[in-house]
């Protein structure tokens, strides 16, 4: 690792004022993706602002099906939460099947979504759910925050604060996972939620696409017909931009979005 | 450099570092404390887990100066002079180690674990749990065994001293 400065930020706005100073700036929330890329020298800021003991960013609100999770709020906080498995058990348990009890102690939503691994879980949930982002300066649709590999909405200097959904009518997570680092080779997020007083199926694929995370039309279709697991069988889903790596091959994946989507969706109604 | 400040297995500690210590150096190269391992410089292998504040985490993706204020367990801070921890004593009983370099963070999961799991413990439970510590030797059967053991005499009755161990 390159020697570098440490900052602790005492809250948001205190966060924000220490980024403004140094050359390569960058947030430091669990660590769990920043500092093993730090050991390899693939990233080498010259200050870290940890924003690990700022209060305003951390827990969970549940009202109603209204859900908000602060961006500090860790993978097993996330996992454990009672009133959010309550309202949202698919969140939870995605949640619970991110990586391992240790990196699920430390990593953070905020930092998930603002890294936008192309395997990462909580990038299918957020878009699946039609989520909203909010950041010290505005509040984003997951649909436009989500912009690349590794790549958001997100502005110099800008935080991310909180993660906002309404829990919909149902929703299922299931990940075909890299059995080395668990991350997703394919997951796929199912939702049957409301949008204008009519059903709105919603699924999202992670751990896939060329370009990151992105809805599939395909299962869409086949599920606003019927929301069963029965009626994703035989869907086709083009492996047109679906990534081939040595993990697997493209048309593998898109044969994987399928199976995935179907023991999403039968979860969703279990 | 920074100044940091840490409770380890229960003696205050501190020191000045580089602000890009990791706290496994910390806790090896400065406090000599070297029974936390590292296995890998990707945070998968689980040989460095050591517990801040209470919470298993690996003590490899974490700066020394990130922790400090923090309370931290490390395998050293375990036994209760020559009396074994019960999760020590189970791995010693069911054979849960060869070559032994995996173990420290075996056990620190292991402990975090049981303590997360009052209610009690199956054996896919702890497969699921144990997926962030890598053992080259064992084939985890054993280990999976000393874990189920631990948690069914920690449940039994030395409830009391395994708390205050861990
Ligand atoms: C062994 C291992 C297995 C893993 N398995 C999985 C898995 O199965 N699925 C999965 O999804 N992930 C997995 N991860 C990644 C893990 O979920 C990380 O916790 C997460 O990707 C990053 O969160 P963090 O809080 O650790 O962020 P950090 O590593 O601290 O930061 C990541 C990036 O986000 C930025 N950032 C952090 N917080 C904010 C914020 N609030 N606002 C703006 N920018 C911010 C940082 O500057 C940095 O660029 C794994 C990691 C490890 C080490
Ligand atoms: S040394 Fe920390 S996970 Fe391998
Ligand atoms: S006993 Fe040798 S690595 Fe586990």
């Amino acid at each position: 690792m390159y020697s570098l400065n440490y900052h602790r930020a005492s809250s948001v706005a205190d966060a924000v004022k220490l980024a403004k100073k140094g050359d390569d700036v960058k947030y430091l929330a669990g660590g769990m993706t920043l500092i093993p890329a730090m050991k390899t020298r693939l990233s080498a800021p010259s200050d870290l602002i940890d924003l690990g003991h700022i209060g305003e960013l951390k827990g969970i609100k549940v009202s109603g099906k209204n859900v908000t999770i602060g961006a500090g709020t860790t993978h097993a906080e996330v996992a454990a939460n009672e009133k959010l498995k309550a309202v949202c058990p698919a969140v939870s348990d995605l949640a619970a099947h991110i990586g391992d009890p240790a990196v699920r102690h430390k990593g953070t939503i905020g930092g998930s979504i603002a890294n936008n691994d192309p395997a990462a879980d909580y990038p299918a949930a957020l878009l699946a759910l039609d989520a909203t982002v909010v950041t010290n300066k505005r509040e984003i649709a997951a649909a436009k925050f989500f912009t690349g590999l590794f790549e958001t909405a997100l502005k110099d200097g800008e935080i991310v604060t909180a993660v906002r959904f309404t829990a919909p009518a149902k929703a299922g997570y299931e990940k075909f996972r890299n059995p080395a680092s668990r991350y997703a080779m394919t997951g796929v997020f199912v939702a049957k939620g409301k949008a204008n007083g009519k059903d709105d199926v919603r699924v999202a694929v992670t751990g896939a696409g060329e370009n990151g995370v992105f809805r599939s039309k395909e299962i869409e279709a086949a599920l606003s017909k019927k929301f069963d697991a029965a009626a994703v069988e035989g869907v086709k889903v083009p492996s047109k931009n679906l990534m081939s790596d040595i993990h697997a091959s493209a048309d593998y994946r898109a044969a994987l979005v399928v199976v995935m989507a179907k023991r999403a969706t039968a979860k969703a109604n279990s | 450099m920074s100044d940091v400040s840490l409770v380890v297995n229960g003696r205050k500690v501190s020191g000045t570092v580089e602000d890009r210590t990791l706290l496994v150096h910390f806790l090896r190269e400065n406090l000599g404390l070297t029974g936390t391992h590292v296995g890998c410089d990707t945070s998968q292998c689980g040989a460095c887990v050591v517990h801040v504040d209470g919470k298993a985490v690996k003590s490899c993706t974490m700066l020394a100066v990130q922790a400090s204020g923090s309370t931290v367990t490390t395998i050293e801070g375990l036994a209760n002079g020559t009396d074994l921890h019960p999760v020590q004593a189970a791995f010693k009983e069911n054979h849960g180690l060869q070559c032994g370099f995996c173990t420290p963070g075996m056990i620190m999961t292991s402990v975090d674990m049981i303590a997360r799991h009052p209610e009690g413990l199956d054996e896919a439970t702890v497969r699921h749990e144990l997926e962030g510590n890598i053992c080259r030797c064992t084939g985890y059967h054993n280990i999976v065994k000393a874990v189920l053991a631990a948690s069914k005499t920690m449940a039994k009755g030395s409830k009391g001293r395994a708390k205050a161990a861990a």
